[in-house]
């Protein structure tokens, strides 16, 4: 459960199919300040610790500045007397790593996206029969997923140019025709001036991509009713009043599948009295799923949230993978839960893109008792005669 | 008896005279320059279109010069025309020369070139004050509208057009500047500056030294325009402020930054006050309690190319309507309280303003918007909605909207409410004359009075025009005067 507390909604903005909804924070965090390092266009290469390797087009990276003793930070860069220093670097080791005392680079995003690329990525735990030999050696390896940049979704660039910031603004809630798209919060509102134009360099879902191009979205005009209002006192109640009811209807209908999205929730950094954490969904079919990555303070209060929705075929893929895992991997098991036979189960392994996981026999076998089987084919390829 | 079609064509005369007011077909902060020039040819094309009668007496409305030039090519395009020569004439005369050449050459491009056209040329080169000084400043120019009015320029200024380096000297000062120039370099600062700036780099001249020398020729535009870089060659250009219209002083003062702004303070409000004044003229003090909304969000930005256009409009309206009031009160959209300082940045609560407005118990509310409200959309139309059908149905209170950004969308300038008047503005210097105007959007005047106030401002202009015309007859001595003749057919 993502936490918006401390964070007020603000009136939404619309261009095309996007809607864009501020969120003023009263009093910004001083003591952690972040700054967006902006790399080159080629793509660029991660080691992870488990010598796994992360590829992926990255256009920046955040470092993190905080201060141990609760006093302000300054954003990395933009501290007197310390030049920014440009290390032309493609390789990177780690996704969040620090780079010097009380700063951290990590790379937005990008570390969500690949603790969702590396969900049960060791594979079969138990070697059933029916896993391929690969399968079982190798895990999901290797495993790759497509998003859209920012500047691929139609209107995006045009509406994070013409949105006009509100003053403490700290975070930015994006919808694609009236569906959540993404969030992003930083922890003071210099931060999100400066990184607010990052947003179009961003990975988006596919989802997003689409409903950008086919869904506009309209303005909610504000409705005042006369009968009520008899002075300008009044006038003014009823503005507030509006801007009240905006508010919650957003953060209790518009945003709940958002805000509920994180189910399992891992730790990666410590940084003081932050913590640098990220979130898979629950995977649930026909709702939205979003991963995505959170620094909280020790008391659980959001500092920066960065979020990516899933396409469903994404979310089906995690899905899948969850319930297998689920029951050890176990085929048969895992289709009694799903409440569908086996054969069934391995096609639908087969339509997600995990079909090389299964022995080649086995699937051909799957797929004859999906289409009827084989004894009304005869050799030639012609159908028999009913018997 | 107003039938539908006479509701309509004031709705569209009204249109059009937003747009052709605010629109420059450059970028603005919600659409590019090409999307602007497109709606605007198509809004051009559509008056001609359906009110031919009408569109030439649009001129007379204070259109902005990128559309009156429009209007003229339009018109001088059209076969047949005619009985606009003089309401032509008239805004060719008014408009800034580098702007005419600009339609001299692009009538030449288009390759329009009937006798109404060549006249028109014709007359206008024989309008100006001095030609030769045009024939070194936009030389090229020039020689290309005598061409193609199949001019025969008298005397020296052919020679110098056509084969400059025929003659060994020059009667006419300038012209003999010109020709000294390329070889003395005394003799290039007698030149305009466009001109020398030129030379000087020819003949490697110091900046520093170029400025201090050339400053008593610069013109007042280019004083203002090279202030901030020849003070840091340490040369004074003294550019006058006060003796500039009211938008660019605010435009100049926008552009400067916060610590300048304060330094100079006394100097730039002086300014400011100064242009306003004279702005308001005899009108001012006469507008009683008058309460003003200004739009200083992010969007009043404008473009790169218009940089703070609809902010520098806001700054201006603020002092003239501060001059033109009895008692004046201006709330910024973003709460700020002093203008001076005023910088685009914010979203448009413009609503809850509207309300701060209207409790000051004021005689007229002017907004100045963009019309982007957007904290939350449509509260300031719900406000205005509210305000006029609950707590003043006599309509005691008078609202103007002047919206300085046309949309390219709506094909005008975006409207608040239905309820409230909505009029382009460019230059605050209009501003009394547009709140004239928003009478007629206002619904309640019908189109046979918008025509007679069409027709009744070109008549106006039409004998300006040809007072002028006669005036000119007069001055043209022969021998005195360069003297233009249209070169025979053969």
């Amino acid at each position: 459960m993502i936490d918006l507390d401390g964070l007020e909604t603000r009136p939404a903005q619309t261009w095309g199919a996007l809607r864009l909804v501020p969120l003023v924070r009263r009093e910004p965090i001083v003591d952690l300040r972040l700054h967006a390092k902006v790399y080159g266009d080629e793509p660029s290469v991660v080691f992870l610790p488990d010598r796994t390797v992360y590829t992926a087009y990255v256009p920046h990276a955040f470092v993190a500045s905080w201060t141990g003793d609760g006093g302000p930070a300054a954003a990395y860069g933009t501290q007197l007397g310390q030049p920014l220093r440009r290390v032309p670097v493609r390789l990177r080791r780690r996704m969040a790593r620090r780079a010097d005392r009380n700063r951290l680079r990590f790379l937005p995003l990008h570390l969500a996206v690949e603790g969702f690329l590396a969900l049960h990525f060791g594979g079969p735990e138990i070697a059933w029969e029916e896993w391929s030999r690969r399968a079982v050696a190798h895990g999901l390896s290797p495993r790759a997923e497509d998003a859209y940049t920012g500047a691929q979704v139609r209107g995006l660039d045009d509406a994070l140019k013409v949105f006009e910031i509100h003053p403490g603004q700290c975070g930015l809630l994006l919808y694609a025709a009236d569906a959540p798209a993404g969030a992003f919060v930083v922890p003071h509102p210099e931060d999100y001036r400066a990184l607010h134009p990052t947003l179009v360099r961003d990975l988006y879902g596919e989802l997003v991509y689409e409903y950008a191009m086919l869904h506009p979205a309209r303005d909610f005009p504000a409705v005042i009713d006369d009968a009520a209002v008899s002075s300008l006192a009044d006038l003014r109640a009823e503005a507030d009043r509006h801007e009240r009811e905006w508010a919650g209807f957003h953060d209790s209908v518009m945003a709940a599948g958002l805000l509920r999205a994180p189910e399992r929730v891992e730790e990666i950094y410590r940084m003081g009295r932050f913590t640098l954490s990220r979130f898979l969904p629950s995977f649930e079919r026909k709702g939205d799923n979003h991963i995505g990555e959170t620094i909280t303070d020790e008391e659980g209060r959001l500092a920066y949230l960065k979020t990516f929705r899933l396409s469903e075929a994404q979310s089906r893929r995690g899905h899948l993978l969850s319930v297998l895992a689920a029951h050890g991997w176990s085929l048969p098991e895992a289709a009694a839960a799903l409440g569908i036979d086996v054969a069934a189960l391995g096609m639908r392994l087969e339509r997600a893109g995990f079909g090389h996981l299964l022995r080649q026999d086995v699937l051909d076998g799957y797929r004859k008792a999906v289409s009827g089987g084989g004894r009304r084919t005869r050799r030639g390829g012609g159908t028999s005669p009913p018997a | 008896m107003e039938t539908y079609a006479d509701l309509i064509e004031c709705e569209d005369l009204l249109l059009f005279a937003n747009a052709a007011i605010t629109s420059t077909g450059q970028r603005e902060f919600h659409s590019q320059a090409g999307e602007q020039r497109l709606s605007l040819g198509f809004l051009h094309d559509y008056i001609q279109g359906n009110y031919p009668d009408l569109y030439a007496l649009t001129l007379a409305l204070d259109v902005n010069e990128h559309n009156a030039a429009l209007i003229i090519a339009n018109l001088l395009r059209q076969k047949g025309g005619a009985g606009d020569a003089r309401l032509i004439a008239w805004r060719l005369s008014r408009m800034s020369p580098p702007r005419v050449y600009r339609l001299f050459g692009r009538l030449r491009r288009e390759g329009v070139n009937n006798r109404r056209t060549r006249a028109i040329v014709r007359d206008w080169l024989a309008g100006r004050p001095d030609l030769a000084f045009d024939a070194v400043k936009y030389r090229a120019a020039v020689k290309s509208a005598v061409r193609h009015a199949h001019l025969r320029p008298a005397g020296e200024l052919g020679d110098f057009l056509f084969a400059p380096f025929g003659r060994a000297r020059y009667e006419t000062p300038v012209l003999e500047a010109w020709r000294r120039a390329h070889y003395d370099t005394s003799a290039l600062y007698d030149l305009p500056y466009t001109v020398a700036e030129g030379f000087a780099a020819r003949h490697g001249i110091s900046r520093a030294v170029f400025l201090e020398r050339i400053a008593p020729r610069l013109t007042r535009l280019e004083r203002l325009r090279l202030a901030g870089a020849a003070e840091r060659d340490g040369v004074r250009t003294d550019a006058d402020l006060a003796a500039l219209p009211l938008v660019r002083v605010a435009s100049y003062v926008l552009s400067l930054d916060h610590r300048t702004r304060a330094e100079r303070r006394a100097e730039l409000v002086g300014a400011l006050r100064a242009s306003a004044a004279r702005a308001a003229g005899a009108r001012a003090g006469t507008w009683g309690t008058v309460t003003a909304v200004l739009d200083d969000s992010f969007s009043s930005y404008g473009s790169p190319v218009k940089r703070r256009r609809p902010l520098a409009v806001a700054l201006a309206c603020h002092h003239l309507l501060e001059a033109l009031a009895g008692t004046y009160r201006g709330l910024w959209v973003s709460g700020g309280t002093d203008p001076l300082m005023a910088r685009p940045s914010g979203p448009t609560p413009l609503g809850r303003r509207i309300v701060d407005a209207l409790e000051t118990r004021p005689g007229l509310v002017v907004i100045v918007s963009d019309g982007w409200d957007n904290a939350p959309p449509g509260l300031a139309a719900e406000v205005l909605r509210v305000w006029r059908r609950r707590l003043d149905p006599g309509g005691e209170v008078g609202v103007v909207h002047l919206n300085p950004v046309y949309d390219t969308e709506q094909f005008d300038v975006r409207r608040l409410s239905p309820m409230v008047p909505t009029v382009g503005i460019r230059d605050a210097e209009d501003l009394p004359a547009l709140v004239e105007l928003a009478r007629f959007a206002e619904g309640r005047t019908g189109v046979a009075e918008l025509r007679a106030y069409l027709e009744d401002r070109a008549a106006v202009r039409d004998r300006v025009a040809l007072g002028e015309r006669r005036a000119l007859d007069d001055r043209a001595a022969p021998g005195e005067r360069l003297t233009l003749g249209e070169r025979g057919v053969s």
